[in-house]
């Protein structure tokens, strides 16, 4: 199977430091992946790079056959087909749940309204929040805004879905409810990369497991080789530290 | 008993609230013998402190009564709203009785002695204020030169767009927008075309005759109606990342937010015909309305470039996210946010807008307060400028406080982070 999302030798510097060196990533239709490593170490603007909200300087990713650079007239079209979800849900705060679900297919995709918002009902069904719909997202729980920010993303009907630490930000009594939800879309088969420290979501659903730390992928390994063998002593250590 | 006059107990609340009320209401039979009846009570005392007395027997009076949790509701509201300090009862007290001395004076310039009936200056024989100059000038004031017979045109266009503002609300949502493409883009060339005439056998007038209040609102509401927009838009280009358009806009906003506009005024209408080939010409209205429009969007545009500064990078990403290009995301999801956070700001821009169009006189142009300025030098109604002046800032008040209700209005309907 030809890789979806594949990044070659990626470089990215912010002014002078090097925030990503030498990347390599190959990403499978259907594959879960999820990033690991301390903070600053990179995860999140590797998965920024692959919807190009950062831009690399050096190295190619090429996602679903478009190679992303400076040059790429239509971001816009691979970006309509990677969803993501942010650690601060980033609801659009002036619009309804629903409007926020419906506006992109309407104005990207061309979707007709009704269809758009049978869509979005599925989606928000999905998630376990259509009672929600009509609210705005200052009235819900943290927990229910995230989910409503996954079924915003879904209501594109991504390929991909990028998750940048998305638990992070929540009471620990609603991390469960959003890890289920991803947990479902999982076993749905959508192609996922989760930057998330859920070890308990990553051995439930990651295929393979990516360790970074200072801007370099350390180890990927098989979900279970990673944690029953892992082979760099930067990895064990980590393990020790949040296991 | 123990009685400690310093601090003020519940145990003896009926002796403090004696005592207190009883102060009080010396300080304040005092200060009105003084105005209404002209007799000093305190006069036996230096001046200095008969000058002072109502203030020094208000203040301890109001210790007095500076009772918390008193247990008696009126008492509780007073001293939690007037009373709550020392320096708060003196500030209290202080506006209490400016309010005593002059609000009376005040009433009766405008109203009691004033004269309301009549046709000429002599019919004007009270102390107070002669509205009669207002009445008999009415009709100039609010249509300036413009020939008495055709004054219903500038009446019918008002009234066109009372009833379509107000149509916005009696009809469903459905229609709404094209009604607001109705006042944006046909209403401006109706009015315009009625007012100017020229057309359809209308007699044409020429805006030199155009004034007062009516003209007041055309400046206004064309300079509103385009500041806006290309604020927005000077504004968006200033956080472009297109060196050209990012240093243009800025090199505008720039220009005309550091030139007076007094002299943006004089250069329209004494240079910028100098600049233009020979044989055409531009009307002076029009050169100015223009004038006055982007010396406005330069403020508007700095105002929109705060709300779009205080919006999350989140928004943009998100935003980006959903595959949704530049302009999409600045006019679904930038733009109404940050239009909204910055409301005040933009009324603040429109109401200066508002009580500027009183400058176009440097050109020859007579607005309301031009119309008065001019009228109060007409022979037969020498020493009449402070009437005129009075009826001036009434209007642009009401105008002004309309605007700004409807602003906080608009704040609240809007406001949906709760």
């Amino acid at each position: 199977m030809s890789n979806i999302i594949e990044l070659k030798n990626v470089n990215k510097w912010f002014d002078k430091f090097q925030v990503l060196k030498e990347i390599n990533l190959e990403v499978k239709p259907k594959e879960k992946i999820v990033v690991c490593g301390p903070s600053g170490s990179g995860k999140s603007t590797l998965i920024r790079c692959i919807n190009r909200l950062e831009e690399h300087q050096e190295g190619s990713i090429v996602v679903d056959g478009n190679e992303i650079s400076e040059n790429t007239k239509n971001i816009e079209k691979i970006r309509a087909e990677v969803g993501m979800v942010f650690q601060q849900f980033n609801l659009f705060p002036h619009l309804s749940i629903l409007d926020n679900c419906t506006l992109a297919p309407t104005w990207v995709k061309k979707l007709p309204k009704k269809k758009a918002i049978e869509l979005a009902m599925e989606n928000l069904k999905r998630v376990q929040i259509e009672d929600q719909a009509i609210k705005f997202p200052g009235q819900l729980s943290g927990g229910q805004q995230q989910r409503a920010a996954i079924a915003r993303a879904l209501c594109m009907e991504p390929k991909i879905m990028l998750f940048d630490e998305p638990t992070s930000a929540l009471d620990p009594e609603m991390i469960k409810e959003v890890l289920d939800v991803m947990v479902d879309l999982a076993k749905g088969g959508m192609t996922m990369i989760v930057v998330t420290h859920e070890m308990g979501f990553a051995k439930e659903v990651a295929d393979n497991m990516i360790f970074m730390d200072e801007g370099r992928i350390v180890e990927r390994a098989k979900t279970n080789d990673f944690f029953e063998n892992p082979k760099s002593d930067r990895t064990k250590l980590f393990l020790s530290q949040i296991l | 008993m123990n009685l400690n006059i310093l601090k003020p107990n519940k145990e003896n609340i009926s002796i403090y609230l004696v005592m207190g009320v009883g102060l009080l209401s010396v300080g304040f039979i005092d200060i009105l013998s003084n105005t209404f009846f002209n007799f000093n009570i305190t006069r036996i005392f230096p001046e200095i402190i008969s000058y002072l007395s109502p203030l020094l027997l208000g203040v301890f009076g109001l210790h007095f009564i500076r009772i918390e949790y008193s247990g008696n509701k009126t008492l509780d509201i007073i001293n939690k709203n007037l009373n709550s300090s020392n320096f708060n009862a003196i500030l209290s007290l202080i506006v209490v009785f400016i309010l005593i001395k002059y609000l009376p004076l005040l009433l009766k310039w405008a109203f009691f002695d004033a004269n309301f009936l009549g046709n000429t200056k002599e019919d004007c024989t009270g102390d107070g204020a002669c509205w009669v100059f207002v009445k008999v000038w009415f009709n100039r004031f609010m249509y300036g030169m413009y020939p008495n017979a055709e004054q219903w045109r500038i009446n019918f266009s008002f009234l066109l767009l009372l009833t379509s503002i107000g149509s916005i609300f009696v009809f469903p949502n459905k229609f709404k927008k094209y009604i607001i493409l109705f006042l944006l883009f046909i209403f401006p060339l109706i009015a315009l075309n009625l007012i100017s005439g020229g057309l359809f056998g209308l007699k044409l007038i020429k805006t030199g005759s155009w004034g007062g209040l009516s003209l007041t609102f055309i400046v206004s509401a064309f300079a509103l109606i385009f500041c806006f927009p290309i604020g927005v838009f000077l504004a968006l280009g200033r956080r472009s990342d297109l060196p050209a358009i990012k240093y243009s806009s800025i090199g505008f906003i720039e220009l005309w937010r550091g030139v007076p506009l007094i002299t943006v005024l004089f250069m329209s209408a004494v240079m910028f015909p100098m600049f233009l080939p020979d044989g055409t010409y531009m009307d002076k209205l029009m050169r100015v309305i223009i004038a006055i429009t982007l010396f406005e969007a330069a403020y508007m545009a700095e105002v929109v470039r705060g709300g779009l500064q205080a919006l999350p990078r989140g928004q943009y990403d998100a935003a980006k996210s959903l595959g949704m290009g530049y302009w999409r995301m600045h006019f679904l999801i930038i733009l109404p946010q940050a239009l909204k956070l910055v409301i005040p700001g933009i009324a603040n821009t429109f109401l200066a807008l508002v009580k500027d169009t009183p400058l176009i006189f440097v050109v020859g142009l007579l607005e309301l307060a031009g119309m008065i300025g001019l009228a109060k030098t007409n022979p037969e109604w020498l020493g009449m400028a402070t009437e005129g002046y009075v009826f001036a800032a009434f209007v642009f008040w009401v105008i002004c406080f309309a605007m700004s209700r409807y602003s906080q209005n608009l704040e609240r309907k809007l406001s949906t982070e709760r």
